[in-house]
Order: C-alpha cells, then sequence, then structure tokens
C-alpha cells in the first residue's frame, strides 16, 4: 500500500502538476491522440461495416482482415512506422488508427446486422427507398452496438497511448516508460493511476452515452438490460402471478 | 467417438509432456548456477568465464575465452547471465571466475556515494571498492558509456566538438535519448548545471539504436545519446562531443577476476584488453549486429588479427 501511498503523493506534488511535463499536459495530450485516433478509425470504419451490414457482402474478408489486425504487436509497429516517418506522432498515430478499426467495424456491421429482418421487410413495405432503410432503420437500430465497437476501441487505444513515448510524443506513458527504466516505481504507477482514471472516465461516459442513443421505440418494446423486474416482459421472466402481484 | 477424443487427447497430453521435458532439459543443461554442473569451477583447473545478457559484453568475454585457450587452460563459457544483482554474488561466492564489466557502473554498484570522474579515478576508486576475493585487471582503452553525438554537418556548420562548446549555439536544442536520461545526472540536469546548456528532451526508447540516429539525421532532434561502443556512430558518420568536465561516467571495460586466476592468466587478459581500443570494439560490436556474425567467430578473427591466438 505504501508504493500507492508514494504515488499520489506524488500526483500531488505541485512540481508535476505544471509545466511541458506536467500531468496536465500529459493527459492533454493522451486524450487528444485517443480521440483523434477513434475519430478517424470510425470515419474509415463505419461506412465500410455499413456497407458490409446493408449488402451482407464482404463479411468474411471484413473479419479476417480486422482479425488479422487484431493480431498486430503494436509497439513492433509503431518502431517500424517510426522507422519510415520519423519520430513524433505521426506513428504510434497510425498504430493506434489500425487498432482501433477492428473494434469499431464490428460494432458497425454487427448493428445492422442485429436489427431484425422482419423489420426491414416492413420498412421496406411502407414504401421506403433503401437509402431511408439504412438511414432511418438501420442506423438508429445498430448505433447502440456501433457505440459499443467505439466504446471498445476508444478503451484499447487510451490504454495503448502509453506507448507513444516510446518514440518521443509524450502522453501518459512518458511517466510510466522513465519510471520503468530509472526504477523508480512510484513514477511509474503514478502514470498508470492516471490512465487508469481516464480509461474509467471514458467508459462511464460512454456508457451513458450508450443509453441515450437507444431509439425511444425500443427501449419501450424490447426487453431492457435494467435489472429493475417491472421492465421485464412477463412472457419470458414473470409468471402469471407474479404479474399479478404488480 | 469417445476413444477417437481419448486418443486425441493423449495425444495432446504426450505431446506436451515431451515438450515440457525438452524444454526442461535445455534449462537444466544451459542453466550457468546449477550445483550439479560439473564444468563449474569445483574441478581445479577449469576457469568459469561470464557475461551479461548484452551481445556486446559477451563478446568480450568470448575474446577472454578464447585468448586462454590458447594458451592451454580450461575455459566453461556461461554467458548471457542477467544483471549485476544475479551475476555479481556469484562472483563473489567463487563460482564464476572471469567477468567482463565496465568502470562506472561497477563502482556505483559498490559504492553509490563514489565521486570519482575521470576514467582514472574511476579505475583507482573501483579498485579499493571491490570486495575481498575480485580483483579489476586493468581496464582496456575501449569503452560502453552514453555520450552525445551529434550530424557531422552540425558540427562543421556550428564549430562545435566538445559539450562546452554547446552553449554557443543560438537555436534550441532537442535531445533524443532513452527515457531515463531525462533525470539521469549526466541528463538534460547535468548539461545545464555543468555546461550550461537548456536542452528538451525527447525519449527515443530504442536504447540509442537506429531510431534514435534516424531523428538525429532527419533533424528532429540536434543531439543523441548513443553507446560509445555503437557500430552506429561511425557508420552514420557522427561527431562524438567531447566531455572534458568528466560529466558521464566513464565505462571503460574491465575484466574482474576471482582468485583462483593466477597471475600467468592474469597477464593472459591483460594481453588482450591492452589492444582492445574503442574503436576495435566498435567494429566488433558491427560484425554482430550488422554481418550477424557469432561471437565466436569474431572473437577468432580479431584474436588472430592481432596474433593472441599464437601458443
Amino acid at each position: 500500500m505504501n508504493l500507492f501511498l508514494d504515488a499520489f503523493a506524488w500526483l500531488a506534488d505541485p512540481a508535476h502538476l505544471s509545466g511541458a511535463d506536467g500531468v496536465p499536459t500529459r493527459l492533454g495530450e493522451h486524450l487528444w491522440y485517443t480521440i483523434v485516433a477513434v475519430v478517424i478509425a470510425s470515419v474509415l470504419a463505419v461506412p465500410a461495416g455499413y456497407l458490409i451490414g446493408h449488402t451482407g457482402r464482404g463479411r468474411t474478408l471484413a473479419v479476417a482482415l480486422t482479425g488479422g489486425a487484431r493480431a498486430l504487436p503494436t509497439v513492433g509497429l509503431v518502431f517500424l512506422l517510426a522507422l519510415l516517418v520519423g519520430i513524433g506522432i505521426t506513428a504510434p498515430m497510425i498504430a493506434f488508427v489500425v487498432l482501433a478499426i477492428p473494434s469499431v467495424l464490428a460494432g458497425a456491421y454487427s448493428g445492422f446486422e442485429a436489427v431484425d429482418r422482419k423489420t426491414i421487410d416492413a420498412a421496406r413495405a411502407v414504401g421506403m427507398t433503401e437509402w431511408q432503410i439504412v438511414t432511418k432503420v438501420e442506423v438508429p437500430l445498430g448505433l447502440p452496438l456501433l457505440i459499443g465497437g467505439i466504446r471498445s476501441a476508444t478503451l484499447q487505444v487510451v490504454a495503448t497511448a502509453t506507448i507513444a513515448t516510446v518514440v518521443g510524443a509524450g502522453g501518459l506513458g512518458t511517466y510510466i516508460f522513465r519510471g520503468l527504466r530509472s526504477n523508480d516505481y512510484t513514477q511509474m504507477l503514478a502514470g498508470s493511476i492516471v490512465v487508469i482514471a481516464l480509461a474509467v472516465a471514458l467508459e462511464v461516459v460512454f456508457s451513458i452515452v450508450q443509453r441515450l442513443v437507444v431509439p425511444a421505440g425500443v427501449t419501450a418494446g424490447r426487453p431492457s438490460d435494467t435489472r429493475s423486474k417491472a421492465a421485464r416482459p412477463g412472457a419470458v421472466t414473470a409468471t402469471p402471478l407474479t404479474k399479478g402481484t404488480q | 467417438m469417445i476413444t477417437a477424443n481419448k486418443k486425441g487427447r493423449l495425444t495432446v497430453l504426450g505431446a506436451v509432456a515431451i515438450g515440457a521435458m525438452v524444454a526442461l532439459a535445455g534449462c537444466a543443461s544451459s542453466d550457468p548456477l546449477s550445483s550439479g554442473d560439473s564444468s563449474a569451477s569445483g574441478d581445479g583447473d577449469t576457469l568459469v568465464i561470464g557475461s551479461q545478457q548484452y551481445y556486446s559484453n559477451e563478446i568480450i568475454a568470448e575474446l577472454y575465452a578464447q585468448a586462454l585457450e590458447a594458451k592451454g587452460y580450461k575455459v566453461d563459457r556461461q554467458y548471457q547471465i542477467g544483471q549485476r544483482e544475479v551475476y555479481l554474488p556469484e562472483l563473489e561466492s567463487g563460482k564464476i571466475d572471469v567477468f567482463p564489466e565496465y568502470t562506472g557502473n561497477l563502482l556505483q554498484y559498490y559504492d553509490k556515494e563514489e565521486t570519482a570522474k575521470s576514467p582514472e579515478e574511476v579505475e583507482t576508486a573501483l579498485a579499493a571498492a571491490l570486495p575481498d576475493g575480485l580483483t579489476a585487471l586493468k581496464a582496456a582503452a575501449a569503452s560502453d558509456q552514453d555520450s552525445y553525438n551529434v550530424t557531422k554537418e552540425f558540427s562543421e556548420e556550428n564549430d562545435i566538438t566538445s559539450l562546452a562548446d554547446l552553449k554557443n549555439y543560438s537555436g534550441t536544442l532537442t535531445l533524443g535519448a532513452p527515457p531515463e536520461n531525462a533525470e539521469r545526472p549526466y541528463g538534460p540536469p547535468g548539461l545545464k548545471s555543468i555546461y550550461g546548456v537548456d536542452v528538451t528532451s525527447t525519449p527515443i526508447d530504442d536504447g540509442g539504436g537506429p531510431l534514435t540516429v534516424k531523428a538525429l539525421t532527419d533533424g528532429s532532434v540536434q543531439l543523441a545519446d548513443i553507446y560509445t561502443a555503437s557500430p552506429l556512430i561511425t557508420e552514420n558518420d557522427l561527431v562524438t562531443l567531447e566531455d572534458p568536465e568528466n560529466m558521464i561516467l566513464p565505462q571503460n571495460v574491465v575484466p574482474i577476476v576471482s582468485d583462483k586466476v593466477d597471475s600467468d592468466a592474469q597477464d593472459v587478459i591483460d594481453s588482450v584488453d591492452a589492444v582492445l581500443s574503442a574503436s576495435d570494439l566498435q567494429q566488433l560490436n558491427s560484425k554482430s549486429q550488422t554481418d550477424k556474425e557469432s561471437s565466436a567467430t569474431i572473437a577468432k578473427d580479431y584474436l588472430t588479427e592481432k596474433g593472441l591466438l599464437d601458443s
């Protein structure tokens, strides 16, 4: 426990809270890298995922490609890219985007695939165009799964962004690697704590967003994931007796 | 179905068992410190030579080993032993007889308060600091220490050949160095207090490797922390800045030997270090890193060239 107390004391030290190497600056860099990487990954992967989800084509290829990309060792990729483009954020950013794409892509196409075919047939029956089906049915209904994909991509990037520092790009990993290499475990732990706090904060934000994006009609009509008994559809979980006591 | 499954499982189990046995057997024979090892210093005339888990250190150990063998000594090679915390106790207890070390770091291991600075002072202080039973032979001219390097163009354009010249440079100086450099006495704090130079440190975590050199040559950094024994310095025409104030602790190659190494054997080891210059060590390292030669081949070629294998 002493090490933890030391780490919190390190974080509270005013000397570590200002300047280019201060915690706020490093935290800002870290958060910025995470946001940029996830946004770029989303811009690339969401349209591709929607296309796969809507047409049902290319799924096998997408699964194979993104599965392979997940297996890429990110540190190796960072050094390899840095040897081509030099030190700085470019190389790690490319690696983070590669890391984030599989989750976002999976979220996008599985969101579309999860839409009940009957709903789509109904949309077509009432005269919706393909474009309307995509924008008015599939996108809103698939949104919770897409946000879930972006959420897990963000979590992976926020943890991995610690390696930006190995090619001189800063971020919270600065404390972790400097501490590791100079046996200063207090500094290392302090850096880790801030990364964890950031990850938890982002998780909270995403879990709220994920709830908010569920279309109102869907929340009313389908089993909710909350634990409240009242919300459970009687046919599945409740006996007629308990239903009667409500 | 069940039999097929069982068979499959047995095969897997068998494979795992064989794999484990092979792995364990491998461990047993390569464990440098296992007491059952008959070739360890238990028997009279065999000298056990160790090395760090560092390719350059292994090459130096191999130089000693082959030079000793050429003079009729029996040696047992126990290379790639982790860190000082692991191998120094083994040296002290007499399980290893010869170990190539580096003066500054070894001195700091035994005496953290020591203030010796120049290579000579450090060597003298080290001799005094070593525990009973261990002797430091004469240090080689070759060293493997942190050094600040600039490109040849930068050095010529700004007339900078020494760390003391840096304070006349008008632009901003960015230093590419391993992450720990930022807090070392010879890092930015030392450059400021000893040479009056302001540098911003950019961590590059490849131990002064190719990425550090690339950052230097493409101008992302003006200074780079690279080990003096690295072949990259000559390969890229870099200029190593002099350190007139001895800010960086010297790390000359020094063999540490146990009492089992008699004066004749000491002379053999001394004869190797007497010829091992800084550029020699760079070339030996280059053969390992660039040409991918084994330490045995590198050592044999070098000793033959220097006439140290003639009995």
